[in-house]
């Protein structure tokens, strides 16, 4: 038998769905979770990478977190076949701009640009939740966070995703400082803290909620270049 | 939109070292409607001075598990949480429980103190109501020991 297929991780999945009656869906939920901390000169980006479609497990490790030919990181949720197009849809207008302007784009034409490609899919939306992480032009951590139709904003830390109402609370109190008399809300995490936040917020999720585990792809991106690593979620 | 969300709210009962910690939001609402914010959900049941005989939380529990599938087929509307000395464990209900769910996973951790056990129930209500539109406007924390109850009402957002 040959054993190399069962080490490939399926990438692709059926996108039917006949949920309600018999009127087919083009849309479909694959679950997971990503987020992303921004620091002075810095950006944690964490996405699990378990692709889910109702009770099922499409995938144990189907990346939603992908860099960007520009250094930059684009950490996804929502329908995981939109995702992919819409990195295909983000490389061939980077690659246009590389040739005409002759540099890579920086983090905020970028952020501008993804904008206006969801927009453009206003009546047949990309069905993604997209989070872009980089460096901006004064090298400091940047997070754009996104809905499907290209509404845009620039935060410290986000999460998106099938326990988004689970992490984004913890954020709040520990990335955030909020609730806190004391604290000084726009103050930014250093590195271990903010890769140890990400860390524990997945191990948090992982354990309520179903469609989020396997594995942790986390990202870090500094004025080095961009540090990924992966760790071992519940397979549960 | 489920009935249990008729009226919002967030309630989170927390077991800490020779103490639990029960707290609740301050807001009433009729769906989207706030009529209320200054509303009591956390009641006593048994006062240690005032009676003879005490009921235990666990007694207590299974009859209000009784009474819940008493009414299996016309059920009441509500997701009660019960605290008390001796020893259970930690549940949380509510509009707000998913928010929850995430705070607790990751802030609470066995045998706080009743001062930590009391900063740890606060930020996860508080933190988790904030991201609810059905919960919030103040809350009100009860941290029971074996010497009394400490009750502190916190300020939150108002919106």
């Amino acid at each position: 038998m040959d054993f190399a297929q069962f080490q490939q991780a399926p990438v692709s999945v059926p996108t039917e769905h006949h949920s309600h009656g018999n009127r087919w869906d083009p849309y479909v939920d694959n679950g997971g979770t990503s987020l992303a901390i921004a620091g002075e000169d810095f950006v944690v980006v964490a996405s699990d990478t378990r692709q889910s479609n109702g009770y099922s497990i499409n995938s144990r490790y189907s990346p939603k977190a992908f860099e960007l030919s520009n250094g930059s990181v684009l950490a996804t949720t929502g329908y995981h076949a939109d995702a992919l197009k819409l990195v295909e849809h983000i490389e061939q207008r980077a690659q246009l701009y590389f040739h005409k302007h002759d540099r890579a784009m920086n983090v905020s034409a970028m952020a501008q640009m993804l904008s206006g490609i969801l927009y453009s899919k206003r009546f047949f939306p990309y069905y993604v939740f997209p989070i872009l992480s980089g460096l901006d032009a004064k090298g400091k951590g940047a997070v754009y966070t996104y809905d499907p139709v290209g509404n845009m904003e620039r935060v410290n830390y986000q999460a998106y995703g099938s326990a988004s109402a689970l992490v984004q609370p913890f954020l709040d109190s520990q990335v955030g400082f909020k609730n806190q008399r004391n604290a000084d809300p726009s103050r930014l995490l250093e590195r271990p803290q903010a890769v140890k936040l990400a860390i524990d917020a997945f191990t948090g999720a992982t354990e309520r909620d179903i469609h989020t585990g396997d594995w942790l792809d986390l990202f870090i991106i500094d004025q080095d270049g961009i540090h990924q690593t992966k760790r071992e979620l519940k397979h549960d | 939109m489920s009935i249990m969300e008729y009226n919002g709210s967030a309630v989170v009962a927390m077991v800490g070292k020779n103490c639990v910690a029960i707290a609740a939001d301050k807001r009433l609402g009729q769906r989207a409607l706030t009529v209320d914010m200054n509303f009591q959900k956390v009641f006593p049941i048994t006062d240690r001075t005032a009676e003879e005989r005490i009921i235990e939380p666990k007694t207590f529990s299974n009859l209000v598990s009784h009474m819940l599938y008493e009414r299996r087929f016309g059920p009441y509307f509500v997701e009660p949480v019960i605290a008390g000395l001796d020893k259970d464990n930690k549940p949380f209900v509510g509009t707000a429980s998913d928010n929850l769910f995430g705070m607790c996973e990751s802030l609470w951790e066995p045998d706080l103190e009743p001062e930590e056990l009391f900063e740890t129930i606060s930020q996860a209500l508080l933190n988790a109501v904030d991201r609810d539109a059905m919960s919030g406007w103040g809350a009100v924390v009860h941290v029971i020991t074996k010497d009394g109850v400490i009750t502190r009402d916190l300020k939150g957002r108002m919106d």
